[in-house]
């Protein structure tokens, strides 16, 4: 299950044994609140953030814990990569740990690309945290002269001021500054160092697994320690790179060995305090049935349409936008109906500071017009003007 | 538990039709609320319910349905996620449970799982004195397709779903309630998903009582959420007789509402 806060199961006597998240209720004043999380208002689960605010409110206030977010990645996987390295970035920034896992490039490759946070709250770990040396040289220009009793408090805001905070922003024309990056820690997986006789797949649900275990994100850990999120980053998996043939036929020959994983995925995610998101190169994929059953086994799932390089990319009603977004699955956990979303037409741009996902808007092409109207590609009109227009359909 | 469900099947925990196969499927749309009313619908009939959860984890099923299983050994639940991790990653001293052997190696067949089905419905009546007795066994399943995910030939899939229906309808007189999810088009010609449409098909020819779950022909609504198809096949004399409903649905947090087409409460 996904960790719910309030948690609705009762004592262990009147269960048969499984291993569910222990969260209290506030009345029982051990509420157990861990950096970066917070929980839902429509249903009560952990949520976290993508690091994407719209993307956040897409999913119905943001991701929940124990599950999967499948990005189905566009052409060039730019933008797919982009809003993984927005996701790394809020676990760095929120001190959850990282896990990453890819077979083409590096892990550390797409590390030294996050994005640099916005905001002035984020704690930034100095030296003077260090307790100083006596023969180390005092500044002198450091020394306060009026405030002086608190020269030898730390410089640096504490901790809690900066995880009160859900959902940050960032710039993403400059990277992370590497001290604040290396204050999170960091699993890698790099398929190339994993030269196993089994297949890829499961090597890399077995280090997961590990991490898990050894880290202490298991919910059967006991509830003692301090608590702490996992972000699983998994790039590119349905790559011919991860030894699946998914992308080479039209009828692969192992097309479950990405289903199975996803499947010991969520098992994994349902019994631990982590979350994972997944880029996948849909496009890729002949089969459409086999994106339904990889859909089925995430629990969200959004597909990216990019304009580069398509004819669509000089189109003018398109000119606001960088390209489109689907949203191909909502979960419904530990109720029965889902958040679904309210328009199905959705546009995202890359702004420098901000990843914007909107309602598609198109210009008319009448000049006169006195207001935008509102249409879908579907032609349903909702909204209006008393002016002359004109309006595609296409 | 679904009230209007109940008045359009007809049956309520007082008396429901027993030996029964009931198949609930969908078509690029999630008839997984259904189970949730059979499930409750079972435990408030206080029959002895076998559930194979094989695609969610046990603590998302108790927290739909609230009250789950207050009795000792009403409900036997196989939680698919937790067992198979110890297959899929298996250690040096793990107590393994046979039945997700096909895991390991696909073509086995599911005669495991079919073992741990058959203890649990035949298993109860060898009961310990002092404990209550139940009525009939029903056996649910959510759902069938992730077995297909997981590499099982659909053969094999029919032929668990046979050998279970011979165990629970023929043998015990209890009911059967399985969950087939299917994409695509059903006119598509594209091999693409020949799996679990060879699968629906054989299944629809097995059971009692099809609940078939789709979208909208008209696209997407936010009020409406789908359209269920009922359709049973009883024998009238010598002919089988099949009869047809059409209702649509709406799901709410703890509860579904089902009305003739265009009576939606959005519409009215």
């Amino acid at each position: 299950m996904a960790a719910p806060v309030n948690s609705v199961c009762k004592t262990s006597a009147d269960r048969l044994q499984v291993n569910c998240t222990s969260f209290q209720k506030k009345t029982r004043s051990k509420l157990i609140s861990i950096p970066g999380t917070r929980p839902s208002v429509q249903n009560g689960q952990l949520l976290v953030s993508t690091g994407v605010t719209s993307l956040d409110y897409l999913l119905g206030g943001g991701l929940a814990v124990g599950t999967v977010l499948l990005i189905e990645e566009d052409r060039f996987d730019s933008y797919s990569r982009m809003i993984l390295k927005y996701f790394l970035a809020e676990g760095v920034v929120c001190r959850h740990e990282l896990f990453v896992a890819t077979a083409q490039d590096n892990p550390d490759e797409i590390l030294q690309e996050l994005p640099a946070p916005i905001l002035d709250d984020v704690a930034v770990p100095k030296p003077v945290e260090q307790p100083r040396l006596t023969g180390e040289p005092q500044d002198i220009l450091d020394a306060m002269k009026i405030a002086w009793r608190y020269q030898n408090l730390p410089k640096v805001q504490s901790a809690l001021a900066s995880s009160s905070r859900f959902g940050h922003y960032y710039d993403v024309s400059k990277t992370m500054e590497v001290e604040i990056r290396q204050a999170a820690k960091c699993h890698r997986f790099y398929l190339p160092d994993h030269i196993t006789p089994s297949s890829s797949y499961s090597a890399l649900l077995k280090s997961l697994q590990e991490v898990i275990h050894r880290e202490g994100f298991d919910l059967a850990t006991p509830m003692s320690k301090s608590r702490n999120i996992l972000r699983v980053g998994l790039h590119s998996l349905g790559s011919a790179l991860w030894g699946d043939d998914l992308c080479c036929h039209d009828k692969p020959r192992h097309s479950h060995a990405l289903t199975t994983f996803l499947y010991g995925l969520r098992a994994l995610l349902r019994s631990s305090l982590s979350v994972a998101v997944v880029t996948l190169p849909s496009h890729l994929i002949q089969d459409r049935a086999l994106m339904g059953n990889i859909t089925r086994l995430c629990d969200n799932a959004i597909a990216l349409e990019s304009f580069k390089g398509s004819e669509r990319e000089t189109n003018p009603l398109y000119k606001d936008y960088h390209g489109l977004l689907y949203v191909r699955q909502v979960p419904h956990l530990n109720c029965l109906a889902r958040q679904l979303p309210d328009h199905k037409d959705l546009a995202f741009k890359l702004k420098r500071k901000q990843f914007t996902i909107e309602l598609l808007q198109c210009q008319t092409a009448a000049p006169s017009a006195q207001r935008r109207i509102i249409i879908s590609p579907s032609g349903i009109i909702t909204s209006l003007s008393f002016a002359q227009f004109y309006f595609h359909l296409w | 538990m679904f009230t209007e469900l109940n008045s359009i099947l007809n049956t309520s925990p007082d008396s429901y039709t027993r030996g029964e196969f009931i198949l609930v499927s969908d078509r690029q749309s999630d008839a997984s609320f259904l189970i949730h009313h059979f499930l409750s619908f079972y435990l408030r009939a206080r029959c002895k319910v076998c559930f194979l959860g094989l695609a969610q984890s046990f603590c998302h099923y108790s927290a739909v349905s609230q009250r789950l299983a207050k009795e000792k050994g009403q409900l036997v639940f196989f939680e698919g996620l937790k067992e198979c991790l110890s297959v899929l990653t298996p250690k040096e001293n793990n107590v393994e449970s046979e039945a997700m052997n096909f895991l390991r190696d696909p073509p086995v067949g599911l005669r495991s799982l079919y073992e741990f089905v058959r203890s649990s419905v035949i298993g109860s009546d060898n009961m310990e004195e002092g404990a209550e007795q139940w009525g009939p066994s029903v056996l649910l399943v959510d759902d069938l397709s992730v077995l297909l995910s997981l590499g099982v030939d659909v053969g094999a899939v029919l032929d668990f779903s046979h050998y279970c229906r011979a165990l629970v309808c023929s043998q015990v007189q209890g009911n059967m309630v399985m969950l087939v999810r299917c994409n695509g088009e059903e006119d598509d010609d594209d091999d693409g998903d020949i799996g679990s449409d060879v699968l629906l098909k054989g299944l629809t020819h097995q059971c009692n009582l099809n609940l078939h779950v789709q979208g909208l022909p008209t696209g997407y609504c936010k009020d409406i959420h789908g359209q269920m198809e009922v359709c049973w096949k009883r024998r009238q004399g010598d002919a089988p007789h099949m009869q047809k409903n059409l209702f649509q649905y709406k799901v709410y947090d703890k509860g579904a509402s089902f009305f003739a087409r265009g009576t939606s409460s959005a519409v009215l």
